[in-house]
């Protein structure tokens, strides 16, 4: 049975400022569409969603012909980078703004944790902001009442229950507002991005029962979140939204792998570009990676050697290390190069223009598929002078021997281990 | 299509669609913000809820000084202190409940941008937190009230009194709906928002607050009897200091105006609430 159900969603959004020529847009909308019997002006020259290619019109669709089923008990998990539509749809589940075009249809009570701790007054204290969020959420008081122990228990807040809110640290004021939230008992929950913040122990806390919530007690969750293996551990299926529509609906794996692509196949930068710090004393002029500045290469069958090459520029001598992590593309590291903990032996850089040119000998039997690299460099003692995540894009075609077939990352990991030459 | 949808999402409400059901399912939500206004307003305060008090008493005195003395209006016999604290009382009341209503979406933008609930719940929150203030400053009026019976002055009391809580429902609800007009105008074009501020201040002056009716004459006399709040204020001063007037044809007249306004403005604002926060 179906939880909910969306049916053709549109939502138009105007671009620039609501203020100049909106009331003459909205005389002219309705002369068009009241008096005359047209069809609305507006509605047509809406272009799909694209942030950064720049459009003619000033309408825009930030969601377009959405249709999909969510199946009672189903945790979803709605993936798509910044502005493809995530929250808007949310939105209108949660019903803060209206569709434009289309039927949203749901079986049960919705609660939106779209931001916890709504309505939350700083004035008043932790006890009297759970009554009055709970009420906001929906709940009665007398259903507050009965569960305000198990409340004040999740969110460990019990020794500050009769301060005001506005002395509680930023992470005690999330704990208590997922607190309340998460004892809502709703036949659907909607969550956005909220296990962005707290401290570990609490986020551990916080997926714990969303996951109770929905395996343990059947209830159905729509899961908005760039946080991938928390997707991946939570959700039973994937939503990819690209530019206000649907570009994929699958099981979360594939969604995953096909949104972690896209956003790879959007960009063909410089590997120097994605240094994201580096030391005042430090200057990096250009990174090469297997042949190329380029941050997308490809390691080829037979390919046993990995070349690196740092150019730049000290203001003083100093001792670093270069490390360099391999990951797959969910983000999970599956080797590394760190010489100087093999060895002790940092690598001097002296005052003026340098360049460290390291080569590395890749496994024979390396599996095919994607990764990501990051390159940093660090002082073997103390600080980091370099970092550049997530900069170098590999797509390796799996070495073997001759008339085989390489392995594949997902069943066999990153790489076959070797026989033992002439055992038999 | 299957049946059992307990939310179905549409472009567009029904033109009036109230949800009073809903409305009342969340009465808990109306109490805490009732709660949340008063129990708010004077914490970290010393002298707490004497400000609601303060504030009607250094009006009084300064409106004493002002227009019964340097300007010298006439209060119609009866005591200044008594006649000036009854009637800055109910525009308060007035006043503050169409201030809670004008900027229920402005004000509460941030909440409203992250749950669902019958919107109406907060201005109508607003009435009863500000009622109870009314109520307090009402004391206040009652204790000089009884000062004067007490020092021998002569009051007249009579049955219109009785009308009392109707007069302040008439005023709550002419504040409410004005109040959600506006509000939903200045989600939108924020020009509004000016224009009220200083027509809210004008408006007092063509409403017998600071001066009784019988002052005025001819056309002047007639253009405040349009003003649907006349009637209202006049009656009360009737009941009970004996000055103003009573008619039952201006009460009559004020309870129609708010519910044609009010219903206009419910109109506007269950439009309003659905897609307010894109305009916001």
């Amino acid at each position: 049975m179906n939880a909910i159900e969306f049916d053709n969603i549109g939502k138009l959004y105007q671009l620039g400022t609501v203020g100049t020529g909106t009331l003459s847009h909205d005389l002219n909308r309705w002369w068009q569409t009241k008096v005359l019997g047209h069809e609305d002006p507006y509605l047509k020259v809406g272009e799909t969603n694209d942030r950064a290619s720049k459009g003619t019109s000033g309408f825009v669709w930030a969601l377009k012909d959405i249709s999909f089923n969510v199946a009672e008990g189903e945790v979803v998990g709605i993936i798509g980078k910044n502005g493809a539509g995530k929250s808007t749809l949310l939105k209108l589940l949660s019903r803060v703004t209206a569709p434009t075009t289309g039927e949203i249809r749901a079986r049960g009570r919705i609660a939106s944790l779209l931001e916890v701790g709504t309505g939350f007054n700083g004035e008043m204290t932790g006890r009297e902001n759970i009554f009055m969020n709970g009420s906001i959420m929906g709940m009665t008081r007398a259903e507050i009442r009965s569960k305000l122990d198990d409340i004040v228990d999740f969110a460990g807040v019990a020794r500050y229950l009769d301060t005001p809110v506005k002395r509680y640290s930023s992470g005690m004021t999330v704990r208590l507002g997922f607190a309340v939230a998460a004892f809502l008992e709703p036949e659907i929950l909607v969550v956005d991005e909220v296990l962005a913040v707290g401290d570990a122990e609490f986020q551990k806390k916080a997926i714990g029962k969303m996951q109770d919530v929905s395996r343990g007690e059947g209830r159905t969750v729509l899961f908005v979140s760039h946080n991938m293996s928390a997707v991946r551990s939570l959700c039973t299926r994937g939503i990819l939204l690209e530019n206000g529509s649907v570009g994929y609906i699958g099981t979360t794996e594939d969604a995953i792998a096909r949104y972690m692509q896209k956003s790879e196949d959007n960009q063909h930068v410089r590997i120097v570009d994605h240094v994201r710090w580096s030391k005042s004393y430090l200057r990096i002029d250009n990174i090469v990676v297997n042949g190329t500045d380029k941050d997308k290469s490809e390691i080829i069958r037979g390919q046993r050697i990995l070349d690196f090459r740092l150019d730049g520029y000290a203001h003083s001598n100093c001792k670093t290390d270069l490390i360099v992590i391999l990951r797959n593309s969910f983000d999970v590291p599956l080797a590394s190069l760190y010489s100087g903990k093999y060895n002790g032996a940092p690598i001097i850089i002296k005052e003026g223009s340098f360049s460290i040119v390291r080569k590395v000998l890749l496994p024979k039997y390396i599996a095919r598929g994607e990764y990501v690299m990051d390159i940093i460099l660090k002082d073997p003692l103390a600080e980091y002078h370099m970092g550049a995540r997530h900069s170098v894009f590999l797509t390796v075609e799996g070495n073997c021997d001759d008339n085989c077939h390489p392995i594949d990352q997902g069943s066999y990991g990153f790489m076959g281990l070797e026989l033992v030459a002439d055992e038999s | 299509m299957k049946e059992g949808w307990t939310l179905v999402i549409r472009p567009r409400k029904r033109l009036l669609d109230l949800d009073l059901k809903g409305l009342w399912r969340y009465r808990d939500l109306w109490l805490m913000y009732v709660r949340r206004d008063i129990v708010t307003v004077y914490k970290q305060t010393v002298l707490g809820p004497l400000w609601f008090l303060i504030q009607p008493v250094f009006t009084t005195a300064m409106y004493m000084f002002v227009f019964g003395g340097l300007a010298g209006i006439s209060t119609d016999g009866a005591p200044q202190p008594l006649f000036y604290l009854s009637g800055i009382m109910m525009w308060n009341y007035f006043s503050e409940c169409f201030g809670v209503s004008s900027n229920v979406f402005t004000n509460n933008a941030g909440v409203f941008g992250k749950v669902y609930f019958p919107r109406l719940v907060v201005p109508l929150a607003g009435l009863t937190s500000n009622l109870v203030k009314m109520l307090i400053q009402l004391m206040l009026f009652v204790a000089v009230y009884i000062g004067y019976l007490i020092a021998g002055q002569e009051l007249s009391v009579n049955a219109t009194l009785l009308l009392f809580p109707f007069y302040v429902f008439l005023l709550a609800f002419h504040g409410l709906s004005w109040g959600l007009i506006v509000s939903s105008v200045t989600s939108k074009y924020r020009d509004i928002r000016f224009l009220v501020s200083f027509g809210m201040q004008l408006f007092m002056y063509a409403t017998p607050v600071i001066y009784p009716m019988s002052v005025a004459s001819g056309k002047v006399k007639a253009i405040l009897e349009l003003n649907p709040l006349t009637p209202v204020f006049e009656a009360f001063k009737y009941g009970c200091l004996g000055c103003g007037s009573f008619s039952w044809g201006g009460l009559l007249y004020s309870t129609v105006f708010m519910l044609v306004v009010l219903f206009i403005s419910v109109l506007i604002f269950n439009r309003t609430e659905r897609t307010f926060m894109d305009t916001v």
